[in-house]
């Protein structure tokens, strides 16, 4: 098969071709010390101190959905990526592109949900943009780009090379959620579910994590890619590795049958409200009390331990082992 | 101790003679199964899992990968498909790609979503890429049905579907050392486990069919192993809660109706007899061969060097192959086993069993 010039699908489902295409054309030729470090966020020097920057499009299909719509997830995902740099959000960018045709009950709605979203996470809209698209057909189409400012009240700041063989790895709660039920709308599966996305914003569970000054090594929120491409990041960027523990993974009864129905692995499937601490083992337990006491956080789990063997390896529910790998692209539903 | 730590340790008692026990477990999902929950990891080395036929996009011939592409690159064509076949890669491009160079491909999950395009879409031709074993086989006959019902004129399919036991007994007369056979769960729910008798007298193989909970699998891979032990020969269902004896008679009717039994070709295997479904000739109007001219859709051919015939017939596992992980990969495949969700080298790729 040859070489195709195009991007496909694929290319953003942040798995392995999402790296690709990063590490090929926009690492190489944009390189500096902020962008090589590809964290969620930049840490950046001011004369006044330190601010945490970053920037997310949302391009979700479909717009509305059980648990959400785009507008939250424009404010949480950017003051998640904020919040697990170990930064307070405070300022955020609003820039709508528009497809023609989207009508200003959609839009209304829209904005309100990211006024309540902005007004949860405590960050305020301080600048935008609007744009408006041509349509090339009658579904109702809008994509947001928000940037994000925070600043470091904290001491110490979580740092992936501070990770080592023995820490604990917390998750704040059941896996999968978002990504299950987009697919269930976007494929209208024809049976009811339950499924609610997880988009929330985690600002303030991290904060009081931070607030306790315990040994928290590292934060990421699990996004694209699942827990699983977030597990193999960590274990590349150490060179250490992480095993993990399938039944103590969360993951609700319903998400989980719907994933089996539509062939899809739970572990690479999206979220948009979980965040994964690496914490010292010390301080693990009392890293799971202060994430249980948090309404976002009562289902925490300690779900592995950090490895000295370079690879993920889980040992499944029935105490098989195997390894856990990075997603490629886009995941699609298998036949039967 | 756990069920299954006491199924484990049940199974390594069994195993205390000399003897390898080699089990085909024919179905792609359960190479999924198999390989995602780490079973092999709690098995002894004398036993040997070899995985089958069973992935049905990994059997379908180039020629119909081909087809399927030219006809999404035609103006006013949709082409239907199931998500398996996206990445599938065809001589020069794959409908993933196709997609993003602007051809009108939706991925479905019932060939009754394909009803619903045409009936939203008359001024397009509608035309499903029909492929599956017995599951899938009965909605496609569905879909005929209502689409002859609502007068659709837009709406064809490109038949490839097939059927599992002449391919199960292809394999048990073949040259792969298969010791029984783990049947699958799905399948079984449709044919009913009385479908397995034949082979498992006529070639003194033992038939366990198991749904794809690991649990299951793990106890019809130790009454595999007791039934080899014991000499037993016979067919032995444990997935009771869902396959019957007889099957699924409404689903066996429903395809009866709408399609004939015909000799077809299978990747990398050949012409297998009666193995495959064509529309009979009262639907004939469905048929997307005939309606756009389609030819060589039996055409099989291997890119490459790819080996996917020999991995999926259980004469070589996937890393025995000199192009597994180097030459093929999931982005750069050589064949549908590399990418396809229920192929056998994608799923030892993504689950390497650990040595």
């Amino acid at each position: 098969m040859k070489n195709n010039d195009k991007i496909t699908m694929g290319h953003g489902g942040g798995g392995q071709l999402t790296s690709e295409l990063l590490n090929s054309t926009i690492f190489v030729k944009l390189a500096n010390e902020h962008l090589d470090k590809a964290d969620d966020g930049a840490v950046l020097d001011c004369p006044f101190g330190q601010l945490c920057f970053t920037t997310d499009s949302y391009v979700i299909d479909p717009i509305f959905f059980p648990g959400g719509d785009i507008g939250k997830l424009a404010v949480c995902g950017t003051v998640n990526d904020l919040a697990v740099m170990g930064a307070i959000p405070r300022w955020l960018s609003l820039s709508l592109i528009i497809s023609e045709g989207l009508s200003f009950t959609s839009l209304n709605r829209i904005i309100d949900s990211i006024a309540a979203a902005t007004k949860e996470a405590n960050v305020q809209i301080v600048t935008g943009d609007t744009k408006v698209i041509e349509s090339y057909n009658s579904k109702e189409e809008i994509y947001i780009n928000t940037a994000g400012i925070g600043f470091f009240v904290h001491e110490k700041k979580p740092d992936i090379k501070a990770i080592v063989p023995g820490d604990k790895i917390i998750i704040n709660g059941p896996i999968a959620d978002h990504g299950i039920a987009i697919m269930c709308v976007r494929e209208s599966l024809g049976f009811e579910t339950k499924i609610k996305s997880d988009a929330g914003a985690l600002n303030s569970l991290v904060k009081e994590v931070m607030d306790a000054e315990l040994d928290i090594r590292f934060m990421r929120d699990a996004t694209r890619g699942g827990l699983a491409m977030l597990l193999v990041d960590i274990a590349e960027a150490t060179n250490l590795g992480i095993e993990i523990n399938e039944n103590a993974i969360p993951i609700n009864a319903s998400t989980r049958h719907a994933a089996e129905l539509l062939g899809l692995d739970p572990l690479t499937t999206a979220n948009e409200g979980k965040c994964v601490f690496v914490v010292s083992a010390e301080d693990a337990d009392r890293t799971l009390e202060i994430c249980r006491s948090h309404p976002l956080g009562q289902k925490s789990k300690i779900i592995g331990t950090v490895t000295g063997n370079n690879k993920v390896e889980m040992i499944t529910d029935i105490g098989g082992r195997r390894i856990i790998t990075r997603p490629l692209g886009k995941e699609l539903p298998r036949i039967c | 101790m756990t069920m299954a730590n006491q199924t484990t340790e049940h199974i390594k008692e069994l195993c205390k003679g000399p003897e390898t026990i080699n089990i085909m477990e024919v179905c792609g999902t359960h190479t999924v199964s198999i390989m995602r929950n780490g079973i092999r990891s709690l098995l002894p080395d004398s036993i040997r899992l070899i995985s089958g036929p069973g992935c049905p996009v990994c059997v379908t011939t180039q020629g119909y990968i081909d087809a399927a592409i030219d006809l999404a690159r035609r103006e006013n064509i949709m082409l239907c498909t199931y998500g398996d076949m996206m990445k599938v890669p065809g001589k020069d491009i794959s409908l993933d790609q196709q997609r993003a160079n602007g051809a009108d491909i939706q991925v479905i999950y019932s060939a009754l979503d394909a009803i619903k395009f045409a009936q939203q879409n008359p001024q397009k031709e509608i035309v499903f890429a029909a492929v599956g074993f017995e599951t899938t086989t009965p909605i496609t006959a569905a879909a005929i049905l209502q689409a002859r019902e609502l007068g659709l004129k837009n709406f064809t399919i490109l038949a490839g579907h097939k059927l599992a036991i002449p391919v199960i007994e292809l394999v048990a007369q073949g040259d792969a050392v298969i010791d029984a056979f783990l049947c699958p769960g799905h399948v079984s729910v449709i044919i009913g486990s009385d479908a397995y008798i034949d082979i498992a007298t006529k070639y003194r193989k033992p038939c366990v069919v198991a749904s794809f909970e690991p649990q299951q699998i793990l106890n019809a891979i130790a009454k595999t192993v007791e039934m080899i032990v014991n000499g037993q020969i016979g067919v032995h269902n444990e997935y009771k809660a869902a396959v019957t004896a007889k099957g699924n008679i409404h689903a066996q009717e429903l395809t009866a109706r709408v399609f004939d039994i015909c000799d077809v070709n299978w990747r990398s295997i050949g012409l297998v007899k009666n193995s495959g479904l064509r529309l009979a000739d009262e639907f004939s109007s469905f048929d997307a061969v005939t309606k756009f001219n389609l030819s060589d859709i039996e055409k099989d051919y291997s890119m490459g060097g790819c080996k996917c015939g020999q991995v999926i017939q259980g004469m070589m596992d996937p890393n025995q192959c000199p192009h597994f992980g180097n030459k093929c990969l999931p982005q750069s495949p050589l064949g549908p086993c590399m990418v396809s969700s229920e192929g056998t080298c994608a799923a030892w790729y993504k689950y390497h069993p650990l040595d």
